[in-house]
């Protein structure tokens, strides 16, 4: 049979998981696939998958690594709730895999791994190479990867066996690219980006094993399918991919900008937020600070020492980290400074599951300190809304001299998308100059703007104004003061600011007809999830809307009334139902909660399962 | 009057604010606040550019009594606020108030990240081996078998030597001085103040509440000649009411000899020298306690280490001439965007 075009099918979207030792390369050959699909014109979602532990041993099941997407023509919310395609690098990455794989799916497996060992580490009795089950389940390809990519780089004398072998994840990679018919031309400019210069025979060794892949499908699969996906019709611009740690590096920096003051980025190394330390490290020329403190609750001291003295100062950690923050939180509150907490959730209590997502933090942002300590909270939904997010949560911070908590998690952050580049000049402007005048009237330290009610901050080094602030109760002169209708005052002065930002809001967006019988409100990184379900429970019929919160402290003024416009109200949220509690106990709305506590993030059939659950 | 264009220069008084001093009657802290407000107005620094920061305890209400920027932050974390406004406006002149429990204890970890980082702060603390605002319970610098509140058998616990901490931190200024002199405050205040680089001062305070008299027996009247080696640069170690007492190098380890007897001289003495290149010989000193040796009080130990702020600067000045000052549209443009 020869290549031709009739053997191509189309398809609307594809989700592939790439699954193998965390040595293997799986994240690399992962972010490659991403990088072709976004150039070929797809939508994408992606999804990282990896364990704790750095390097656990080969061939066990914890050192199974993996890296998920979705791509297609159509709008893609998700990294897809189950893959169309597997690659298994070895039995342990089968054997954790396998389970969610399509029937029907396409199973790539490199045979050369499936050794005694590996099969007995593993936990396989029976060589699933030799399985007829699997075969008539799954559209199974045997290939032995570690031979064809010895044989690929016969004649690259410079590397050993051992390195060699290094190159497989990329023969699996071109033997992909050949079935979904993707170019191999982004792959090899980053390979010869990456090494052309440094160690041009690793970049020729890779490139070599890719085209191998490819042409061994070209060359020895020739009968089986293979699959196109068109371009997906989006609005015009410029787009790159991008993750949700790095669109809240960007987001903060442009938001520095955009209120005209200094950024300062003080953290601690933990899962999943120090990717955003990293990368703001990188950006030294914007002249941009950082600080790597020695622990979590320096990182915050040093934001707020930062903030005290002018600067935007930042901090960013997860669960555990958010623990040791929470006093100086307080402080922040208290002394009203401007401040962003970028919280990365993870699962938890404790250590938890330190590279797997979940929502948990909620309750613990809103009431996580001692006393009535109300802070903003403002929580990202997509990777790319990392951005707007950001810079929202710095606008509030600096317009309404409080610390504002930015909640995004695992999902997010590591996941990614496509994402349209925004003009900077555009983005709106949100300073509030600092003090340099004493008022006739004396400067009072704690007198408020009438429309915010925020303090107006005197900076160190302005004549006339020195002052101090601190953690004590302070009267609105900013004397310390212990009496008892003065610290009401503040505490609800405090409480009545963070509720009064709600008057800065725009209206929700509610997904679906405005009255219904049901609304789903989700939080956070569900939104993809719980608005692709909504999307096509529409189309099958269902009454059935959603909104989803960019603002959960304080939430919008028009919430209220969308809740009772609909009949039902389901709150789904990787916790046991921390937004439900909020929402129950404001609004007297019986909602709902659908909960799950995995590490993973909801699958669209979870959502769409429950909500059929309710409306039939 | 009011219209001559040279700023007027400052005086003590400048640095008294309207808040009433709330410290116990008789609290050494009155003197180190006192010796404070005598040492800003002379150091050539503006007033609005001190920065008083200090974490929680009876030391830390400091700022509230300085007509400064001041901040008063949480028990023990005052080296993060201070490093946080350090690094933010390297212009300012900031000061960081402590104490032994906040310092050495809740703070420990954060005094020793402030020491080896080495930001132009100057720190003080008033060590008084005690935990005053809480009533009275041992502190990380009380002595073993100190009966108090919460050691009614006495304390088990071994202290901790602020001295040799510092030094082994890696702080390139410290120094001792006590709240009954104030001259010496004022000397060691400015000392430290025109080191570049972190200060370390440690000061013998007495809380006349909860532990009343602690260093009487190194600084009191009848003991302090005796008990007390006050340190000179170039000058040999000698001490005594008789001056005739001094301090030399037996092996490994500081010696008290007497001037005179079994033929020592003032040559066998150790010299005090701060800038030596090692902190060995601070250590001596660091180690020297009552009652085996007498207590020194001066300066240990200087060097002169580039400061965090001026790396960080450094930093970000090469980043600006390696790359180029940033440009925000062609960060989120990043280097692999396509056109849709």
């Amino acid at each position: 049979m020869s290549v031709s075009e009739a053997e191509f099918k189309e398809l609307e979207s594809v989700v592939i998981r790439f699954a193998g030792d965390s040595g293997d390369g799986m994240q690399t050959i992962g972010e490659q696939f991403t990088d072709s699909s976004a150039f070929a014109g797809n939508d994408i979602s992606t999804l990282p998958d990896f364990p704790a532990e750095i390097r656990a041993p080969a061939g066990t099941l914890p050192g199974v690594s993996g890296f998920q997407i979705q791509f297609g023509s159509k709008e893609i919310l998700t990294p897809g709730d189950a893959p169309d395609a597997l690659v298994a690098m070895n039995p342990a990455a089968l054997k954790t895999n396998l389970a969610d794989l399509t029937p029907g799916g396409l199973l790539l497996m490199n045979t050369a791994a499936f050794t005694k060992a590996n099969l007995e580490m593993a936990g396989y009795t029976i060589n699933p190479l030799e399985d007829q089950a699997l075969e008539l389940e799954y559209d199974v390809i045997k290939i032995d990867i570690n031979q064809f990519t010895l044989d690929a780089l016969a004649e690259i004398e410079e590397l050993k066996s051992k390195d060699k072998l290094r190159c497989k994840n990329f023969f699996a990679l071109g033997f992909m690219y050949w079935v979904y018919d993707r170019s191999l031309k982004p792959t090899v400019d980053f390979l010869n980006n990456k090494w052309g210069k440094r160690l041009p025979h690793i970049a020729e060794a890779n490139i070599k094993v890719l085209k191998a892949g490819y042409f061994f499908g070209e060359t020895t699969e020739t009968s089986r399918n293979r699959y196109r996906i068109e371009r997906a019709e989006v609005e015009p611009g410029q787009y790159r991919k991008i993750s949700g740690n790095e669109a809240i590096v960007y987001g903060l920096m442009v938001a520095a900008e955009k209120c005209q003051r200094r950024l300062l980025y003080s953290g601690y190394p933990i899962t999943p937020a120090s990717s955003i330390l990293e990368t703001i490290s990188r950006q030294k020329n914007f002249g941009v600070k950082t600080v790597q403190a020695e622990d979590e609750i320096a990182a915050i001291g040093v934001a707020i020492g930062a903030s005290f003295a002018g600067n935007l100062g930042v901090t960013g950690t997860s669960g555990p980290g958010m623990c040791l923050k929470s006093e100086f939180i307080g402080l922040a509150v208290i002394t009203e400074l401007p401040l962003i907490i970028c919280n990365i959730q993870r699962g938890g209590p404790s250590t938890g599951l330190p590279t797997k997502t979940e929502q948990g933090d909620l309750l613990q942002c809103m009431f996580g300190r001692n006393s009535d300590s109300p802070i903003p909270i403002i929580a990202a939904s997509t990777p790319s809304d990392c951005f707007d997010a950001a810079i929202e949560a710095a606008r509030i911070a600096v317009q309404y001299s409080t610390p504002v908590i930015l909640l995004s998690d695992l999902y997010l952050a590591n996941g990614s998308e496509p994402w349209k580049i925004p003009a900077v000049a555009d983005i709106p402007e949100f300073t509030v100059p600092f003090r340099t005048e004493i008022p006739a009237d004396g400067f009072n330290v704690y007198e408020r703007d009438p429309q915010t009610l925020s303090r107006r901050q005197a900076i160190p080094g302005q004549p006339g104004l020195e002052h101090r602030i601190g953690g004590l109760e302070k009267d609105p002169r900013g004397g310390v003061s212990y009496d008892p209708t003065n610290h009401e005052q503040m505490t609800r002065l405090r409480d009545a600011k963070v509720q009064g930002i709600a008057n800065s809001l725009p209206p929700l967006k509610v997904n679906g007809d405005a009255t219904g019988k049901l609304l789903v409100l989700g939080w956070g990184g569900t939104y993809g999830s719980i608005t692709s379900a909504v999307n096509e429970m529409r189309h099958e019929g269902y009454s059935v809307s959603n909104v989803h919160l960019r603002h959960i402290n304080p939430l919008p003024n028009d919430l209220g009334p969308i809740l009772k416009n609909f009949e039902h109200v389901l709150i789904p949220e990787l916790n046991l139902g921390q937004l439900s509690l909020l929402i129950r106990a404001k609004y007297l709305v019986d909602a709902i909660g659908f909960n799950k506590v995995q590490g993973k993030p909801f699958t669209v059939l979870d959502i769409k399962n429950k909500i059929s659950e309710i409306l039939s | 009057m009011s219209t001559a264009e040279a700023e007027p220069k400052l005086t003590k008084k400048d640095f008294v604010t309207k808040n009433d001093v709330r410290w116990c009657p008789g609290c050494g802290d009155y003197a180190i606040l006192n010796a404070l407000q005598r040492t800003l107005p002379e150091i050539g620094v503006p007033r609005e550019n001190f920065t008083i920061v200090s974490g929680i305890g009876c030391s830390s209400r400091f700022p509230y009594y300085m007509e400064t920027y001041g901040f008063h932050t949480i028990h023990g974390r005052a080296p993060a606020v201070a490093t946080g406004i350090k690094t933010a406006n390297p212009e300012l002149s900031v000061w960081m108030i402590t104490g032994d429990g906040d310092g050495l204890s809740i703070g420990g970890n954060h005094l020793l990240h402030i020491l080896r980082r080495n930001p132009n702060i100057n720190i003080l603390l008033f060590n008084n081996r005690i935990y005053g605002l809480t009533k009275g319970q041992y502190s990380p610098t009380s002595e073993i078998g100190k009966v108090t509140k919460s050691t009614p058998m006495g304390s088990i616990d071994q202290p901790v030597n602020p001295m040799g901490f510092a030094l082994t931190a890696g702080a390139t200024f410290i120094a001792r001085t006590v709240d009954n002199n104030v001259k010496h405050m004022v000397e060691t205040f400015k000392a430290a103040h025109a080191h570049q680089g972190v200060s370390f001062v440690e000061i013998f305070q007495n809380c006349v509440i909860f532990n009343d008299k602690a260093f009487d027996n190194v600084y009191g009247k009848e003991h302090r000649d005796d008990q007390v080696l006050y340190l000179e640069e170039g000058k040999p170690l000698i001490f005594g009411k008789e001056r005739n007492k001094g301090i030399r190098l037996n092996s490994l380890s500081p010696e008290v000899v007497t001037l005179g007897a079994d033929g020592v001289d003032e040559s066998d003495l150790l010299v005090h020298e701060t800038t030596r290149p090692r902190p060995t010989y601070a250590q001596f000193l660091a180690n020297m306690t009552y009652p085996y040796q007498p207590t020194p009080i001066g300066i240990f130990y200087r060097a002169e280490k580039p400061t965090y702020e001026h790396l960080l600067a450094d930093q970000i000045k090469a980043a600006q001439t390696q790359q180029g000052p940033g440009d925000l549209q062609k960060l989120l443009q990043g280097t692999n965007y396509w056109q849709a």
